[in-house]
């Protein structure tokens, strides 16, 4: 009889991952004055929808629509963040956060530093990433890696709703320039998400299932199918621990070593290319601390050496997915 | 001439001498190799800097390029600081981290300098907002050059810059040369205000070595600005006596077109003007030369006599903690 009132007192409320990103601006918005969403017709909720009902609760002043002017637009959030605003930009596609790379690279991540510290930038940027819809290679790509080869950026890519809200909030009160990578495919995807100021900090990966045989590190949208591989191979009595990553810069690694020397067996799983992705800088590092602890060569996951091709059969060719997972994992035990 | 316009108009020259003064110091540095890097140098350019800083609040928000010494003294930066920041110092402004091309003096209100041609403009576009949401009636200032003028984000900028009536100033130091290369071949437009025009922004061309037509230019821009009206565009018609960067031989500058630059050089129209008013001697002049000269001999002094930075340094910055 107690069960529904132990229900009640911890219900967390479920949300879709877009509603859980817009939770977390519109809590941002209403404690600090000072931030302010740039972007593409975002006064009027955006293409997908999340700054949704923003504008017309904090003004078209605070939720500024922007010409299709990425670089200046990503320029003048940066002016602002200096004159004590705290700026987030969005960008429609992170395939067009080339238009914004010159601003973003040489000015956001660089000013702290080339001043001395006497500049800091609290800006955040928000992109949406990734395959879903058929959309071609100018709206479907992963570039992550890009971003995270720059010194000055921080970049975390949450893969759930909790960690949606918790890491656009984290990323709004930092005073660095954080990229928040959103994954379209993921939006309407659903998870319980706590009441209240959650966050979540940036640069801790998060275990979500413990195992003894092997470890799984995934990034944003490809924890759904590596946690299908991990359901499925539980079946074959071989036990996947997986590493939601989050952020990519910092990288977690601590967390993601300690789970190899238990495992001795590591699999990478990405949606972005395969070849200078983050997965490369994953491998790297680990092998570095965990050499002699492992049985198996590292294998990644990750989509192949090409665009992202239209037709939707191509892009689920493409697209790595819970087979592939499996098969890694399969490849990785055996070799062992 | 009323004492009292007199006297402003010697504390303007001061003011000249000092960056003047500055930049041979440094360059004569730098050909002795105890700077080093890549230096750009506003020596004929004065006027301008001078000219517009001085019609600013110390909270006005100034931003420049990679020819900017001459910004930030004008703008109130300390010329020792600024030095040690050029020499690469741990005393410097940036502690050594930014240099020549990236000045950040922000308790004078220099935001920042940039490497990147026009890189700064959408910079003070995001003051300007900011300064408009404060309600304190501050503006942004951005300093560029006429090879600006062919990058996107300087069209971008003064489209934004209008549709949003940002209190920003643009000012063009349009000194005829792109690097090694004069205008002309860079473009059809031979006048940037024209730009700022197609996108509604009221602007004038000047003459940059005019200390009075830029100050007078400058003092209808920020009263515009100040009061809301949106933003200005100035450009200024001035030259550079130096190359592109020190070192550069120019060769592709006709002498005869330095020769007649020299003649309207910006601090002996100053000291012509004043002296014809009767409103200062010879001695006065030379005396406000060598009290620059002597202040810079100071800045190189306590430049050269301070640290290097520590090794452990190079990774300091890279991110703020809070």
């Amino acid at each position: 009889m107690l069960r529904p009132f132990v229900n009640f007192a911890f219900a967390m409320p479920e949300q879709t991952y877009l509603e859980a990103i817009r939770a977390g601006l519109q809590e941002e918005m209403r404690s600090d004055s000072s931030v302010y969403v740039f972007g593409e017709d975002v006064a009027l909720g955006g293409p997908f929808g999340v700054t949704k009902g923003l504008s017309e609760e904090f003004g078209v002043n605070r939720l500024v629509n922007t010409p299709i002017s990425e670089g200046t637009v990503m320029g003048l959030a940066i002016g602002a963040a200096t004159a004590g605003l705290r700026p987030i930009v969005e960008i429609m596609f992170i395939d067009f956060i080339t238009l914004a790379m010159d601003q973003l690279v040489n000015h956001a991540a660089k000013l702290h530093y080339m001043s001395g510290g006497q500049l800091r930038i609290p800006l955040t940027v928000r992109v949406q990433c990734g395959i879903s819809g058929a959309m071609g290679a100018h709206h479907s790509q992963s570039l992550e890696s890009w971003l995270a080869h720059v010194p000055g950026l921080k970049v975390v890519m949450p893969a759930n709703p909790a960690d949606a809200k918790g890491l656009i909030k984290s990323a709004i009160r930092d005073d660095n320039p954080v990229v928040f990578v959103e994954h379209r495919g993921l939006y309407w995807s659903k998870g319980q998400v706590p009441d209240g100021d959650h966050t979540v900090p940036i640069g801790q990966a998060a275990v979500l299932r413990q195992g003894e045989h092997i470890t799984i590190v995934a990034l944003s949208s490809m924890v759904v199918p590596a946690l299908a591989a991990a359901d499925e191979l539980a079946k074959e009595g071989i036990f996947v621990e997986l590493i939601d990553s989050r952020t990519i810069s910092p990288l977690d690694v601590e967390t993601i070593v300690q789970s190899v020397k238990k495992t001795s067996r590591l699999i990478v799983v990405h949606e972005a290319v395969e070849q200078g992705g983050i997965g490369a800088e994953i491998v790297a590092r680990i092998q570095r601390e965990t050499f002699y602890y492992l049985d198996s060569p590292i294998i990644r996951v990750a989509a192949p050496f090409a665009p992202v091709p239209a037709a939707p059969t191509l892009e689920k060719q493409f697209l790595p997915g819970k087979e592939r997972i499996v098969k890694a994992a399969h490849h990785a035990i055996a070799r062992g | 001439m009323a004492k009292k316009n007199s006297r402003a108009l010697t504390e303007l020259l001061r003011r000249m001498w000092l960056i003047r003064a500055f930049e041979e110091k440094v360059s004569a540095l730098y050909a002795e190799r105890q700077i080093v890097g890549l230096l750009h140098l506003g020596i004929g350019q004065e006027a301008v800097a001078v000219g517009c800083c001085s019609l600013l609040r110390n909270d006005d928000y100034v931003f420049g390029g990679h020819r900017s010494h001459g910004h930030a003294i004008a703008k109130g930066a300390d010329i020792n600081r600024l030095m040690a920041e050029i020499a690469g110092r741990a005393s410097g402004y940036c502690g050594g981290k930014g240099g020549s091309m990236h000045i950040v003096a922000k308790d004078a209100g220099f935001i920042t300098a940039t490497g990147v041609v026009g890189g700064t403009i959408p910079l003070a576009l995001g003051a300007a907002f900011a300064a408009k949401e404060k309600k304190q009636n501050q503006v942004a200032v951005v300093f560029f050059g006429d090879g600006a003028g062919q990058a996107g984000p300087f069209h971008e900028s003064l489209n934004i810059a209008s549709l949003w009536r940002l209190p920003v100033i643009f000012v063009c130091e349009n000194n005829g040369y792109a690097e090694f290369t004069p205008l002309s071949a860079h473009t059809k437009i031979e006048r940037l205000a024209q730009h700022a025009k197609t996108y509604g922004i009221p602007a004038s061309t000047i003459d940059g070595n005019d200390l009075f037509a830029v100050r007078d230019a400058m003092a209808k821009a920020v009263e515009k600005c100040r009061g809301g009206k949106g933003p200005v565009f100035v450009e200024c018609l001035t030259h550079r006596l130096r190359g592109h960067y020190e070192g550069d031989p120019a060769k592709y500058r006709e002498l005869s077109q330095l020769a007649e630059w020299k003649k309207k050089d910006p601090l002996a129209r100053v000291a012509r003007l004043l002296k014809s008013k009767k409103a200062i001697t010879d001695k006065e002049l030379e005396a406000i030369e060598s009290e620059a000269r002597e202040r810079v001999e100071k800045a190189a002094e306590f430049s050269m006599s301070s640290p290097w930075p520590a090794s452990s340094d190079v990774d300091d910055h890279v991110f703020a903690t809070t």
